[in-house]
């Protein structure tokens, strides 16, 4: 028994103490500095002033480009928290040894002057920092100890189950007929020992005469149109892919990835595609917006020095060459599309039409762009019309029908909407 | 049912209803060409082509799609968004030609001109040249940099060599074109001070008459300022102030004021006109009089007699001459004392001297004509530039700069110059091509165009206004203004000079704003400033007896001779832009002729030498004037005065470029400038010989007829509009059921149901004067292409929008007697045609493919994509307004030459990317301008208001001087068009009750229901006549 007990107690132990690291690990002890205010209020203003200029370095619970920075009225009293974050950089002229030491752990990037900030706005900010979305802690762990892992798309068995299922089922399946095989040989022998009627002997003896099925009219009639058949189908598929570049995945001339920026920083897209709620077309970031963190930021996963790929910046800036992106997403010139319209006004997702981007280390075409695929969408789609004054009138007139105001009930399928 | 009794024409050819003529205009194509149906059907080595072309095809669409290259900007500029139209407010200006503009520009690339409606000149309308000129920013033929003799070199080389020559020239002279620029003219000073030179200034079309009769009469330098608006009468002597005469932009915004009419304001100014060419003036006026140039400095000096006698006063002593209408106006004109304008396109001072007597006889002055607040359009001085050529041929003159013009080419003397120019010391032009000018001087620093150089313009007292660059020099040229300063050694550039020169004069003028940074912003973003002020002190008024006697010698009551009266056409203009395929292929607003100047006859001349000309078919004439001859077609043009001929300035070019050289005959080189001043009229020893060459004239008058359906011009005269506001209109009706009643009653169709917008254009047919910028406008909007004048010959223009001029006579003609009769001054009607944009469209039904659908906003959308060729549409199209695309006109070296827009790397720049560039075998039309209608609905989105009106506008409403054509939302109920056609109800439907009398549809009949209402023309005569 003694050596049950020993045998059990191991995983007991150990997982107490897994139990007591991850405790740890998620509450960190600290206590927040009670002028704090946990006010849902307070943190609701916060989030919007900390995801309006704060984001774009720091998050709450992970080390980004700035620190992690629950906990920052814990380790710095409000007064410090107010000088660093109004104007951090004349407040490590005046010497201050913390804040001095914090801009040296993060390789003297500087930390734009915030001197707009009044003091409830700082407070609030403060507010949201300690108390604001707070996130499963094994979660964020876990998001933060990934890289570049695929992110599982969730309920349902994963698809390297199902094709294991499968193998299994053809195994079994494979089986039966061999067991069934034998059946019919050892019945087949033990029926040819005894002794039978001609019209049994006959059905036992009988063979399977194949060419005479390959001969036969109804045969070839049924091979032949199924075979015309497949050729006009592949053909006629085939031609429908003309153009069509779905996956499209060209080299770029710098290995930008979407992944790292758009994912884990979680750069907001219209923070460098400036134009997608305002014209046509989204923009490609133009280098002087790449500069804007690039100035700092040189290297990636706390590397020294220049990387490669972040130098091509520079040498863009420098030598005043634009860079030549490879174009993914291209619409033939005889379709008009608006990336206003569908963005600012539609409320669509970017996701929507160019899928998970945050998860694309090299960016490929998500949908295939055909205009089958645009107006299966406009069929679907509702028009976001609330608290827009310009679609009243044709809610009004829809209001009696039960459906919802799709994009096709207001034109949305007309010709002269895209071809112009 | 026919209550009109007027016959409508729109050519000599229709009138008559000749066979050839006939039998064409029943197609709505015109048989192939024969180069490619001369041979007897396809050969087998068209065979193998096509099959090598369908494999090709095929290869080809199985291939990937290219690699296709995104780059942005290094250093995003903070104002330019990709997709985004910027507009800035300019200026343009071509000498003396004048409109304030607002340029927009897409990607840093200026594509189109619309006119600012914050001047008070031009109050928003342009002309066709206007919207051409961006065109000419992106001309192959402009010059990339400084030349010395013909060879390329640096601006410092270039600088240093010339400073030099200049010094030691000796006598230079500095020749331009009027200088609107007040800073320009200073720092032309400024150059002529330190090398003592002296600036001669002319004009092409000349009004140094005008000038000198204000000097004389009233001792002001400078143009009177003009106010149409002001004048119940106008009567006017040749002069051609819609077109072409001084600031037609301006005089058409002012003319449509007086003659818009409603039930509220049933009332119209009355015009007279008396000419010698049909101008486009003429074409508008309501008494039109056909008289030979001899005659006029008579009929003015018996205009005056008549008023002087109605006044009292003294007349003076002149050859009776027998005019018609002559009395009728001065009894008009009398009766209207102080609300009366009369004008004069003479360039005689003398003749100009009585028009002034004859409004200070009348108490015009200081309200339909301002002498005290001049405009200064025109300054050239025909005596000193005279005096110029003598002095350069008499080798008087050690230096010449030509500052931007042209004198070789547009000056009559031109000639002389070119040989005169071998004789100075240095000779210098700044000029931006290679033209007849510039190819001749040792020395070319070509100037920037006006989009790309900073520039301020004083066109009237008081009244300034500034252009600014719309983008980066394109070449290594350098703004004329900064070579003089730099020549002066001035030690500053133009934009600096151009500022201070604003802080010290006009900064002062206001007080409203303290900071000269803010009011320079503040200018430049209005693009306008007016000082109210200023005026002139009008002294005064002189004796005019001896110009009255002057006047009574040089004119006669009756001359056997042949006259010649040179025009300017309102495309060419003066010529200066010859080598813009856009005006070269704009139809005449009269002849509809493109590609070509002719020497217009009229119908009598031409039965007199046995001319008959149709569709364009003509013989050539040799024209002598003196010593000189030309050889140029002949057009037979109604209203053209028995014993006169006309021939268009602004065509003969030599050294325009590769559009414009070698088009039509160059007129300058006819006129006389020995009587001081620069004649447009030659009324002695003028042979016209008929010559048995033939010629082809490219018009688009005598294609897209309506095959005599009737009612298409509908027109009644003031009187009966006043009793009865639906005079004139024709209200079809059909047999249904026992009953007469209304075609929109009876209907095959559903009808169409708008919910949201119901877009519209209403159209004034009393407003529309015919100027053609429409036309232009819509050109440059849409990307349609220009296609060249043998595929104008072939019927195949691409115009989405075109204007309908229709002649008309009381009675149709069979004999040649009723023929002469009939054009010898027809009446005229402009009517703006483009697609109906039809609630039951015939083209939508026949489409196989249904390329042509219906919008449920009411436009009838055309999808070029979807489009095979079949041509049914425009086969069943009332209206004749759908274009097919025979060749492809882009990209294509046999159209390189004319359509440049769609050709060359340079060219392109102009299009517009929100418009497709159409490819060979489909249909094209209006598309009411859809990309402005849905770039307008998506701001209105995003802002999440509902669409106001005015804030979309095609681009042929936006560009009309004379606001004839209204566009907007017929479901609005606050909208103007709405209320122009007075719908009342509020409804969806596409058929909507329109209270207007005056609107009607082209063709009602049919009941096609479309989306362009016109407005009946009605014309202040005292009775229907023609």
């Amino acid at each position: 028994m003694t050596i049950k007990r020993s045998l059990l107690s191991v995983p007991l132990r150990l997982s107490t103490l897994l139990l007591v690291f991850l405790l740890s690990m998620s509450t960190q002890v600290y206590a927040v500095n009670p002028d704090v205010s946990d006010s849902e209020e307070a943190i609701a203003a916060g989030k919007s002033i900390f995801n309006a200029n704060c984001r774009t370095c720091h998050r709450l619970d992970q080390k980004n480009i700035g620190p992690a920075l629950r906990g920052v009225t814990d380790r710095h009293s409000i007064e410090w928290n107010k000088k660093f974050i109004r104007n951090s950089q004349a407040f490590i002229a005046t010497g201050d040894a913390e804040a001095v030491a914090i801009y040296n752990e993060f390789n003297q990037l500087a930390m734009p002057a915030h001197e707009f900030l009044s003091d409830d706005d700082v407070m609030n900010l403060l507010s949201y920092i300690e108390y604001g979305d707070k996130a499963d802690p094994a979660a964020a762990a876990a998001a933060g100890g990934v890289e570049g892992g695929q992110v599982g798309t969730g309920g349902g068995i994963p698809s390297e189950y199902l094709t294991i299922i499968l193998a299994v089922l053809v195994i079994v399946l494979l089986l039966i007929l061999v067991v069934l095989g034998l059946i019919i040989s050892i019945l087949t022998k033990y029926l040819s020992s005894q002794k039978l009627d001609e019209v049994d002997e006959e059905f036992v003896n009988q063979k399977f005469d194949f060419k005479k099925i390959l001969r036969s009219d109804a045969f070839i009639i049924i091979m032949t149109t199924l075979v015309i058949a497949f050729v006009a189908k592949s053909g006629i598929d085939q031609l429908y892919t003309i153009g069509v570049q779905q996956g499209y995945a060209p080299a770029q001339p710098i290995a930008f990835s979407h992944q790292l920026h758009a994912g884990q920083y979680e750069v907001a897209c219209q923070y460098c595609h400036t134009g997608v709620e305002i014209g046509k077309s989204a923009n490609i970031p133009s280098a002087n917006i790449c500069m804007n963190c690039h100035a700092h930021i040189q290297n990636v996963g706390g590397k020294e020095g220049i990387s490669t790929e972040i130098q091509k910046i520079y040498n863009a800036v420098d030598n005043n060459q634009p860079i030549e992106w490879v174009r993914i997403h291209n619409l033939p010139d005889l379709a008009y599309f608006n990336h206003a319209q569908h963005v600012a006004v539609g409320g669509l997702e970017c996701q929507t039409c160019h899928g998970p981007i945050e998860e694309m280390e090299v960016v490929y075409q998500h949908s295939s762009l055909t205009m089958g695929w645009c107006i299966d969408c406009h069929r679907q789609t509702d028009i976001k019309s609330q608290g827009n004054e310009y679609y009243d009138k044709l809610v009004q007139l829809h209001s009696e029908s039960k459906n919802a105001l799709k994009v096709k009930d207001i034109g949305g399928l007309e010709c002269a909407k895209c071809h112009y | 049912m026919k209550e009109n009794k007027k016959t409508y024409w729109k050519g000599l050819e229709e009138l008559t209803n000749d066979p050839e003529f006939v039998k064409n205009a029943d197609r709505e194509f015109p048989e192939m060409p024969s180069s490619l149906n001369g041979e007897e059907g396809p050969s087998r080595r068209d065979f193998l082509k096509l099959m090598g072309f369908s494999l090709a095809a095929a290869s080809l669409a199985a291939c990937e799609a290219p690699v296709r290259k995104a780059i942005p900007y290094v250093n995003k500029p903070v104002d330019i968004n990709p997709s985004i139209p910027n507009y800035y407010a300019s200026t343009f200006s071509s000498g003396g030609d004048y409109a304030s503009v607002v340029v927009k520009t897409r990607e840093g690339r200026p594509i189109k001109i619309d006119g600012n409606e914050l001047s008070p000149i031009n109050k928003g309308g342009v002309s066709a040249i206007v919207e051409a000129s961006v065109l000419t920013l992106y001309d192959r033929e402009r010059l990339t940099g400084p030349h010395i003799n013909g060879e390329k070199v640096e601006w410092s080389a270039f600088d240093a060599d010339l400073k030099s020559k200049l010094a030691s020239a000796g006598s230079i002279r500095v020749v331009s074109n009027t200088i609107l620029s007040p800073s320009t003219q200073q720092a032309l000073d400024q150059f002529s001070e330190i090398f003592g030179a002296e600036i001669v200034t002319y004009d092409p079309m000349s009004n140094f008459g005008i000038i000198s009769a204000a000097k004389t009469t009233y001792g002001v330098d400078g143009l009177p300022s003009y106010n149409f608006d002001k004048a119940s009468v106008i009567v006017s002597f040749a002069a051609d102030f819609l077109g072409t005469w001084i600031s037609p932009i301006e005089f058409a915004k002012q003319y449509s004021k007086g003659r818009k009419i409603s039930k509220e304001k049933p009332v119209m100014s009355r015009h007279f006109q008396f000419e010698s060419t049909l101008s486009l003036t003429g074409a508008n006026a309501d008494y039109r009089t056909p008289i030979k140039p001899s005659q006029s400095g008579l009929a003015v000096l018996s205009l005056y007699n008549a008023l002087a006698k109605l006044a009292g006063g003294p007349t003076v002593s002149a050859a009776a001459v027998e005019i018609e209408n002559l009395d009728r106006a001065a009894k008009e004109l009398w009766a209207n004392r102080g609300k009366s304008l009369v004008v004069s396109g003479s360039n005689d001072p003398n003749v100009q001297i009585v028009i002034n007597a004859i409004n200070d006889l009348l108490q015009n002055n200081g309200t339909t004509v301002d002498f005290s607040k001049p405009s200064y359009f025109r300054k050239g001085d025909d005596t000193r530039m005279n005096q110029f050529v003598s002095d350069l041929n008499g080798g008087r003159v050690g230096g010449v700069i030509f500052y931007n013009c042209n004198p070789v080419y547009d000056f009559p003397r031109g000639a002389e110059i070119a040989e005169g120019l071998s004789k100075v010391k240095v000779s210098v032009a700044t000029n931006g091509t290679k033209d007849e000018t510039a190819s001749l001087v040792q020395y070319i620093a070509p100037d920037h165009h006006y989009l790309e150089s900073w520039n301020d313009f004083n066109p009237k007292t008081g009244e300034y206004s500034l252009s600014q660059p719309v983008i980066s020099p394109l070449f290594d040229t350098r703004q004329a203004q900064d070579s003089f300063l730099a020549w002066a050694d001035a030690g500053t550039n133009y934009y600096d000079f151009l500022q201070g020169n604003w802080e010290s004069n006009f900064f002062a003028t206001q007080s409203e704003i303290t900071n000269f940074q803010e009011f320079w912003d503040r200018s430049l973003f209005n693009g306008v400033y007016s000082v109210s002020s200023e005026s002139s002190a009008v002294t005064g008024f002189a004796d005019i007896s001896s110009a009255a006697s002057a006047v009574a010698k040089t004119y006669k009551a009756s001359n056997d001779q042949i006259e010649l009266s040179v025009y300017a056409k309102v495309g060419i203009g003066n010529g200066t832009f010859a080598n813009n395929p856009w005006l070269q292929e704009m139809s005449d607003p009269i002849s509809k002729a493109t590609w070509d100047n002719y020497l217009t006859v009229s119908q009598k001349w031409a039965h007199e030498n046995e001319l008959k000309m149709s569709e364009g078919a003509t013989r050539k004439a040799k024209v002598t004037v003196g010593n000189k001859s030309i050889v140029v077609p002949i057009m037979v043009q109604p209203g053209q005065a028995y014993g006169t001929v006309g021939l268009a300035l602004g065509y003969g070019r030599t050294n325009a470029g590769r559009v414009g050289n070698g088009v039509g005959v160059n007129a300058y080189e006819l006129l006389d400038s020995s009587k001081g001043f620069v004649d447009f009229n030659l009324t002695e020893n003028i042979g016209v010989e008929l010559l048995s060459d033939t010629y082809k004239i490219a018009q688009t008058q005598t294609h897209e007829t309506y095959m005599g359906r009737e009612f298409v011009i509908q027109e009644a005269t003031l009187g009966e509009y006043q009793k009865n506001a639906s005079a004139g209109r024709h209200h079809p009706e059909v047999y249904f059921e026992g009953e007469f009643v209304k075609p929109s009653k009876i209907s095959l169709w559903k009808g169409h149901q708008y919910s949201q917008h119901h877009w519209g254009l209403a159209i004034d047919m009393n407003s529309c004067i015919g100027c053609g910028a429409c036309t232009v406008a819509c050109q440059v909007e849409n990307n349609v292409a220009v296609v060249g004048k043998q595929e104008v010959l072939n019927r195949r223009e691409m115009a989405w929008i075109r204007i309908d001029r229709y002649y008309s006579s009381p009675e149709g003609a069979s004999s040649n007697k009723e023929l002469e009769v009939a054009a010898e001054n027809p009446e005229v009607t402009f009517q703006p045609m483009m697609c109906q944009h039809c609630n039951n469209a015939p083209c939508e039904t026949v489409c196989p493919v249904a390329a042509t659908t219906h919008s449920s906003e009411g436009l009838n959308q055309m999808t070029y994509n979807r489009c095979i060729g079949t041509r049914y549409c425009a086969n069943n199209c009332p209206y004749k307004v759908r274009r097919f695309n025979w060749f492809k006109y882009h990209d294509n070296k046999d159209f390189a030459a004319v359509n440049v827009a769609q050709n060359d790397d340079m060219g392109k720049m102009v299009l517009n990317p929100d418009v497709t560039v159409r490819a060979r075998g489909v249909i094209e039309k209006c598309s009411m301008c859809v990309q402005r209608i849905q770039s307008g609905k998506l701001t209105a989105k995003r802002e999440g208001r509902k669409v106001q009106d005015g804030e979309i506008n095609t681009a042929c409403a936006a560009a009309c001087p004379t606001d004839a054509i209204v566009f907007g939302d017929m479901n609005d109920t606050s909208s103007k068009i709405t209320k122009m056609l007075k719908i009342q109800e509020e409804t969806i439907s596409a058929l909507k009750e329109v209270n207007e009398e005056r609107a009607y549809h082209v063709i009602e009949y049919l009941n096609v229901s479309p989306n362009v209402w016109y407005f009946t023309k009605i014309r202040n005569k005292d009775k229907s006549e023609a």
